[in-house]
């Protein structure tokens, strides 16, 4: 699926619910189906400052497309790894750099869980962009 | 404005204090009846801020729509005018703390700068020698850390931390075998932020003064919810910020004894400090002026004396005692949710309550229940080193004031139920 595609089909799932205990139900799900991260990246190299919750974020190049692992010790945050996992894994570094996430926006997620929340959206997003930039570079560069 | 034991023992015996009616109090706190989320708003994070009663925000308005002007230097009118308020305030904070005079009473930015002030200024009057020791505890809020651990860094110091119980007490045989004739100082937290803990502070300053060690108390929490006195307490300095005592944010104050104070020197340089400037040198100003460079926070010193003015319109013994209630209910109410643990059990302690739920980050329990409308605190509540200690990442803490509701705990424990729902 395109990031595109991924995108309309978080926004179409959480526009149903209109209850934020409801949304909130849904990340926490999303979080829980995400599963553990293996203990080799869950350390802290990988953990990314600027959040309220230990929060880890990994990434690889397979072929061309990245991939993203993340984890979080608080379910609604690792709910938010998960739905930016959905939509920006195992996709090509530039088009990730090309995909602004307007989806949070949509779901209305960017105001409820604004980065003065330091749930470290901002900076989950900023480390997804930074792995691609760097997969995008490593690529130029061989 | 000097001291008169006289009349202030007469005023004190015809005082008629406001009674106590939370319903009433509630009243006077405007932001109580707003909604957040469509809930009426259930406001628990008074640790690290309290709201503010109708009459500070009038005194706010009023200064600036009436009275601003700059104050000590004019002779104008309304220099004269804010001069006094400002002052009065000044004389109001000495009431309230029953310091011996207003020269004591230095007014900052908050506790934090309050503490920045006498690190900075001690280091400056070559107070510490290399090796010396200065005394803190455990649970101490990070602005009775850093400052100290940043003076330690310049002078080669060392900091000497009194450990905690599994309760969250104060270990006062811990504290005792910690001193030493190298200890120069102990800052010691007066009511600990993250756990409500109440510590022995009388007990540490008498026995610091056994060994003619001064003592600095952190008062942040404490005047909010129970009654200081300096003189009673005889601790060397205390400080404590406007904000978390009905007043604005931006001013608080340091009480020094006026032996420390005279001799310490200026922390920062500026106008309203000075005697008589020349660049071949400077002189400066009596106390308080000398420790107040540039134009203060003039609204905001006589806001807080419009806060301490409502906080002491009530006896604060039954201000302390309504608290207890609700400190009590809470314990007891959120205790039956099964796999919620209290952090912080000391058998004396405000009415702050830091919890952790089994399986549930803190971040969740704050994040689902704010579509409540409740305003808790989730994290490590600036003292990293003690949530640490407790093994944990974080807690969730619901601090309570005067104006809080035994209803406001039913809230709480409800939408705590739901959060339990939420993660089965």
């Amino acid at each position: 699926m395109s990031v595109k595609e991924e995108q309309d089909k978080i926004v179409k799932e959480f526009s149903e619910l209109e209850e934020w205990d409801d949304k909130y139900s849904l990340l926490i799900k999303m979080g829980k189906d995400l599963g553990e991260l293996d203990p080799e990246i869950k350390v802290d190299k990988n953990k990314i400052s600027g959040c309220q919750s230990q929060v880890w974020m990994h990434a690889k190049l397979d072929d061309g497309k990245m991939q993203i692992f993340g984890d979080s010790d608080a379910m609604i945050v690792k709910g938010l790894v998960a739905l930016l996992i959905k939509v920006y894994s195992n996709q090509k570094p530039e088009v990730i750099l090309s995909s602004p996430p307007n989806f949070l926006n949509e779901i209305g997620i960017d105001k409820h869980l604004s980065p003065t929340r330091k749930n470290g959206l901002g900076a989950m997003l900023k480390q997804i962009q930074l792995f691609a930039l760097a997969f995008k570079a490593l690529a130029k560069k061989e | 404005m000097n001291f008169d034991p006289e009349v202030k023992t007469l005023t004190k015996q015809t005082k008629n204090f406001r009674k106590f009616n939370v319903d009433e109090v509630r009243e006077d706190f405007p932001i109580l009846k707003r909604l957040v989320n469509g809930k009426p708003l259930v406001y628990l994070d008074n640790a690290a801020t309290s709201q503010k009663p109708q009459s500070v925000i009038d005194a706010i308005t009023n200064y600036y729509t009436y009275e601003n002007a700059n104050i000590h230097r004019g002779l104008h009118f309304l220099s004269e005018l804010a001069t006094e308020a400002y002052e009065g305030a000044r004389l109001k904070v000495k009431e309230f703390l029953n310091a011996m005079s207003v020269s004591e009473i230095i007014f900052v930015r908050g506790a934090t700068e309050g503490i920045n002030l006498v690190a900075n200024s001690l280091c400056r009057a070559n107070y510490f020698d290399d090796g010396d020791e200065i005394i803190i505890s455990h649970m101490e809020h990070h602005s009775n850390i850093v400052p100290w651990q940043l003076l330690c860094e310049r002078k080669n110091l060392k900091l000497k931390i009194v450990p905690v119980n599994e309760k969250g007490e104060f270990i006062f045989e811990e504290f005792e075998k910690l001193i030493s004739d190298k200890t120069k100082l102990v800052s010691i937290v007066h009511i600990s932020n993250a756990l409500g803990t109440i510590n022995p502070v009388k007990e540490i300053v008498k026995k610091s003064h056994e060994y003619n060690i001064p003592v600095l108390l952190d008062g942040a929490q404490a005047v909010p919810h129970t009654k200081v006195d300096v003189q009673d307490l005889d601790c060397d300095f205390y400080v404590f910020s406007g904000h978390k005592v009905f007043g604005p944010t931006g001013i608080g104050v340091l009480y020094g004894k006026t032996e420390y104070l005279d001799k310490m020197p200026p922390f920062q340089g500026g106008g309203d400090m000075i005697r008589e400037v020349s660049f071949e040198g400077t002189t400066y100003d009596d106390l308080p002026q000398k420790f107040e460079a540039g134009t203060p926070n003039i609204v905001g010193g006589i806001a807080l004396g419009a806060a301490l003015d409502y906080l002491t319109s009530f006896d604060i013994q039954d201000i302390s005692d309504y608290e207890d209630e609700l400190l009590k209910y809470a314990t007891g109410t959120l205790l039956q949710i099964e796999g919620l643990k209290i952090i912080g059990t000391s058998e004396k302690k405000a009415s702050v309550v830091s919890f952790v739920i089994e399986g549930i980050h803190p971040y969740d329990i704050g994040t689902i229940i704010d579509t409540d409308g409740i305003a808790i605190r989730t994290g490590h509540h600036c003292t990293m080193p003690l949530i640490k200690r407790f093994n944990l990442p974080a807690t969730a803490r619901a601090s309570f004031s005067m104006y809080n509701k035994i209803d406001e705990i039913d809230q709480l424990y409800k939408a705590l139920l739901k959060v339990k729902k939420m993660f089965s």
